[in-house]
């Protein structure tokens, strides 16, 4: 019986309630495929990653095009975050006169949560986006099988150079984007709200501690190998032409972001739970 | 006593879900010898020629190489396999960053660790080849015409003197001229480094003028297989139809 037959056959039965266990069933299945398929994608891709040959050059490539282009970018969103959160806790905080502690919030707050997080979701956007795009395109036009018959791994010449650099090139982004991030709300502490500045540089470092930054970095580090990865993976199985090349990128950008706001709550949990 | 084919597939099968694409094909290639596989879009075509390279793993049956069995092979058995095959694909599939003369030489760089140098000087001699001024080298793919971007994708897989090359749909997209001119270079350059080739195509004008052998697919199957010049008086109707482009005979156009 040929596929439209049974179908006819099937519309010919009528519906019963086991069709909505068997779509049931069909969706968890589709979902656990789906996730044996990205456990896989990654561990192959974290063994490329690991063993030769190596593409310094294609790594330095990803590591400019992530890291040094992704500056701006993210240096803006960090200094309007920072220049936003000084206003925002300056007028909650005056409530009840605790405007002393606008610096230590600000600081505390992009350290240990906005920059890595803003960071990771402004970097889903550009680089997860045009990482899914160009393998895509790449899956779409056959390059990526040309690549394997020209005897290179499409793992270790496409896909571990943007991990690795997406892994180390993020927490560098974020240490600059916190520096940016308490200069935007010193900027408004001082120049707005009045505060003297070395009472506001006093009040930064007051309560600042080592791991305050360092969880901050291990985040980004995290959420970086998350937008490489989710833009490598769909971008890699990208299908159906153009269409296929589109679905691919608002996957990937998606999925990244939301991975991004999960993972950041179990990371905040690890580091900072007891403390 | 027979000669050992240089490519030999048996009974090779291939499923998606419930789409069986192919039935177990049968086809063997002699050495030096040109195999055309002629069949409508949808036959099986493609996934044949992707089971051959490893780019898909076949379900069932065996694919034998120089008469070492190569379905699944993986890892340096892979590396090393993939060292005797050329593949011009159907788009030219050619890097869009990367200039002409590293997409032709790209295959020596990584694949035989031939310096940049001299992969360069072997890329300006396959371009000449496939009659391309040096000039066009430093060119990017977007720069250059459809033809001269197949012309560019047979210089890349001839670049490190394969012993088989697989050509998907080689004239697909090309004015009539420029399709000739791509058939008489695919001649031309598999005779001189005196390789094996499988091509697949629904050209028949081109199938007629490369190969050797033609052998007909239909629904995962190959119906067919014979001498290119006994194509005409093949004596199936499938194939009759087939050559002829007729919308009457045996094989209905699913829509």
């Amino acid at each position: 019986m040929s596929i439209a037959e049974e179908k006819t056959a099937e519309t010919k039965r009528g519906w019963s309630p086991l069709d909505s266990l068997q779509g049931l069933g069909a969706t968890v299945l589709n979902f656990l495929a789906s996730a044996g398929r990205l456990f896989r994608f990654t561990a192959q891709a974290i063994y490329h990653c690991f063993t030769p040959p190596f593409y310094p050059r294609l790594l330095l490539r990803q590591l400019i095009d992530i890291g040094y282009y992704s500056l701006p970018v993210v240096g803006m969103t960090a200094l309007f975050t920072g220049m936003v959160l000084a206003l925002q806790s300056y007028t909650g905080f005056s409530r009840f006169s605790a405007e002393g502690a606008v610096a230590t919030v600000v600081v505390l707050s992009v350290t240990r949560e906005l920059a890595p997080v803003l960071a990771g979701l402004m970097v889903a956007g550009r680089i997860g986006a045009s990482i899914a795009a160009e393998l895509g395109t790449m899956r779409v036009t056959e390059q990526i099988d040309a690549l394997t018959t020209l005897s290179t791994n499409p793992f270790k010449y496409l896909v571990a150079p943007r991990l690795i650099a997406g892994t180390l090139m993020l927490p560098v982004l974020v240490l600059i984007a916190d520096v940016i991030g308490v200069f935007g709300g010193y900027l408004v502490g001082v120049y707005k709200l009045g505060f003297a500045p070395e009472n506001y540089l006093h009040k930064t470092w007051e309560y600042l501690t080592y791991d305050d930054v360092v969880s901050g970095l291990w985040k980004a580090s995290a959420f970086g190998f998350i937008v490489t990865l989710m833009g490598c993976y769909n971008g890699y199985n990208s299908q159906r032409g153009a269409q296929g090349v589109g679905a691919a990128v608002t996957t990937a950008v998606v999925s990244s972001s939301i991975l991004i706001l999960i993972t950041n709550y179990f990371l905040t949990q690890l580091f900072f739970a007891g403390k | 006593m027979t000669a050992q084919p240089k490519l030999e597939l048996k009974d090779v099968t291939k499923s998606f879900g419930r789409n069986h694409v192919l039935r177990g094909v049968n086809i063997s290639i002699e050495k030096g010898k040109s195999l055309v596989v002629i069949g409508g879009s949808g036959t099986g075509k493609s996934v044949m020629i992707k089971c051959v390279l490893g780019l898909l793993s076949p379900d069932k049956g065996s694919i034998k190489v120089d008469g070492v069995e190569t379905a699944g092979a993986t890892g340096k058995s892979r590396d090393e396999l993939m060292k005797k095959f050329g593949m011009l694909f159907q788009g030219g599939a050619l890097f869009d960053s990367l200039p002409i003369w590293e997409n032709v030489g790209f295959g020596l760089m990584q694949g035989k660790g031939v310096s940049k140098e001299e992969a360069r000087v072997v890329a300006i001699e396959k371009l000449r080849a496939v009659g391309l001024a040096p000039r066009v080298a430093d060119l990017l793919p977007a720069e250059l015409s459809g033809g001269m971007q197949k012309r560019v994708g047979l210089a890349r897989a001839i670049a490190a003197n394969p012993e088989i090359i697989f050509f998907d749909e080689p004239t697909t997209g090309l004015d009539p001229i420029m399709a000739d001119v791509i058939n008489d270079l695919i001649v031309e350059t598999s005779k001189g480094l005196g390789a094996t080739t499988l091509s697949i195509t629904h050209d028949m004008a081109s199938a007629r003028k490369i190969a050797d052998n033609i052998a007909m697919i239909y629904k995962g199957e190959i119906i067919w297989q014979g001498d290119a010049k006994d194509i005409d008086h093949s004596g199936n109707e499938y194939v009759d139809q087939f050559i002829k482009g007729s919308a009457t005979g045996p094989i209905k156009m699913e829509v």
